[in-house]
């Protein structure tokens, strides 16, 4: 009994298609709601090398759908984990766990050792970097995003194709992540193992590549529509020819006149610069609890308002603060939010 | 001039629905509808929406009776 064998009995596959998939690499750019379901699924198919690159470590609230992993992984190394689990469910394969944020440093010589780069990421500001770090070293890459509800799939640097700066030239301030808007478990797993078929397709060359087109998704209304995607030769080649475009969303507060405190880890988006904003992760937050002043009103903020709710409790309880107001509802409502359509002409983009 | 027009993501919750159809004038111009409906409805970050105009993205038209217009903004959850 061979392994593969319900995929060798396909035509399109066969033995032949089953030696491409070994012969394949895969980096996993975030080991999330996305990347888990798809790092399974091309695990149990016999991808030859898979990278699983992920900074961050499990916590509770990311279970209900990264199924891949348990109650007793929290607080572990997401890619460690996944990279064990996924060695138990194929051990013919090459599993490499990568510790380590995504970088302009360290991305071209990550992607320039795999063949294709799938993207698990959460936040715009590596989408782009994916996507200049992708056309460099040309590989192709498999883009998802959520918005609550709704996605968005598509296959970007495939055969001259379109690119991801293509579709978006230009980013937008408001950053919003699952965790802040919430999204079912089923949406993530669906769109992850879209992704993962994205991929096999590739390696396999096999059906229609989702190249130059963009696949719209609504899960409660089972609605979908395909939107091509027109290519903008000059976002191409201004990055070719000029390297990596960090995108760095910064935003402002909208009232500069009280006192914040930002309990978000570093590589949380959008970051606030301000003088009025003290940064303390809440990592760090035990040791750097004497910098938090005590004698003035002061606005505890993190991503979506619930963290931060806990640690106003925390703080006033065991350590006697009096001066501490949780914001409701996250960064989001305390940034400047400007909507108006002569908006348009300002740089938002910081090189 | 009827158009048929959907809305994605933050834009359809800017707007409170997913479509609608609108009466415009005869050869309205993509980029002035857009301007429009960004003032009318607030949408937020206007210069990251894209709109797709039958299923094509694309920057500049004069739109014509029975076109489908998707207002589009990126999304990045994960």
């Amino acid at each position: 009994m061979n392994r593969y064998e319900r995929q060798i009995q396909l035509e399109e596959i066969g033995k032949s298609g089953q030696e491409k998939l070994r012969n394949a690499s895969v980096l996993i750019v975030g080991v999330g709601g996305l990347g888990c379901p798809a790092a399974q699924y091309l695990a149990g198919a016999g991808v030859g090398r898979i990278g699983l690159m992920d900074h961050d470590r499990v916590s509770l609230s990311n279970l209900h759908r990264q199924v891949l992993f348990n109650e007793d992984d929290i607080g572990r190394s997401k890619a460690v984990v996944a990279s064990e689990k996924l060695a138990r469910l194929n051990p013919e394969i090459q599993l490499e766990a990568i510790e380590e944020a995504l970088s302009v440093e360290n991305s071209e010589a990550y992607f320039q050792s795999y063949d294709l780069i799938l993207d698990g990421t959460d936040n715009f500001e590596t989408k782009y970097l994916i996507n200049d770090a992708c056309l460099l070293t040309r590989k192709p890459w498999v883009y998802a995003s959520i918005f609550k509800n709704e996605a968005q799939l598509s296959v970007f640097n495939y055969q001259s194709g379109p690119s991801y700066r293509c579709l978006f030239p230009k980013t937008t301030r408001q950053n919003i992540s699952c965790e802040a808007t919430g999204v079912l478990g089923v949406t993530a797993g669906l769109l992850g193992v879209l992704q993962a078929t994205e991929v096999l397709k590739i390696i396999l060359d096999i059906g229609e590549v989702l190249n130059g087109k963009l696949k719209l998704l609504n899960i409660l209304t089972g609605q979908q529509q395909f939107l091509n995607i027109r290519k903008r030769p000059e976002e191409i080649e201004r990055i070719l020819k000029s390297g990596i475009e960090p995108v760095q969303l910064e935003c402002k507060l909208a009232d500069e006149t009280r006192t914040y405190l930002d309990i978000r880890e570093e590589f949380e988006q959008p970051k606030l610069n301000s003088d009025k904003v003290i940064h303390i992760p809440l990592s760090r937050l035990d040791e750097r609890i004497w910098e938090i002043p005590r004698d003035e009103e002061i606005l505890v903020f993190c991503q979506s308002g619930k963290r931060s709710r806990k640690v106003v409790d925390l703080l006033n309880s065991e350590y006697g603060f009096e001066n501490l107001q949780n914001v409701e509802g996250g960064i989001q409502t305390i940034i400047s939010n400007e909507t108006e359509a002569d908006d348009a002409s300002k740089p938002e983009r910081i090189r | 001039m009827k158009i048929h027009v959907k809305y994605f993501g933050q834009v359809a919750e800017a707007v409170g629905k997913t479509e609608e159809v609108l009466d415009l004038e005869k050869g309205t111009n993509l980029q002035d509808f857009k301007t429009r409906q960004v003032r009318a409805y607030r949408i937020p970050d206007p210069h990251s929406v894209q709109i797709a105009v039958n299923q094509d993205l694309m920057e500049e038209k004069d739109l014509e009776e029975g076109d489908e217009i998707a207002f589009l903004p990126p999304f990045a959850g994960g």
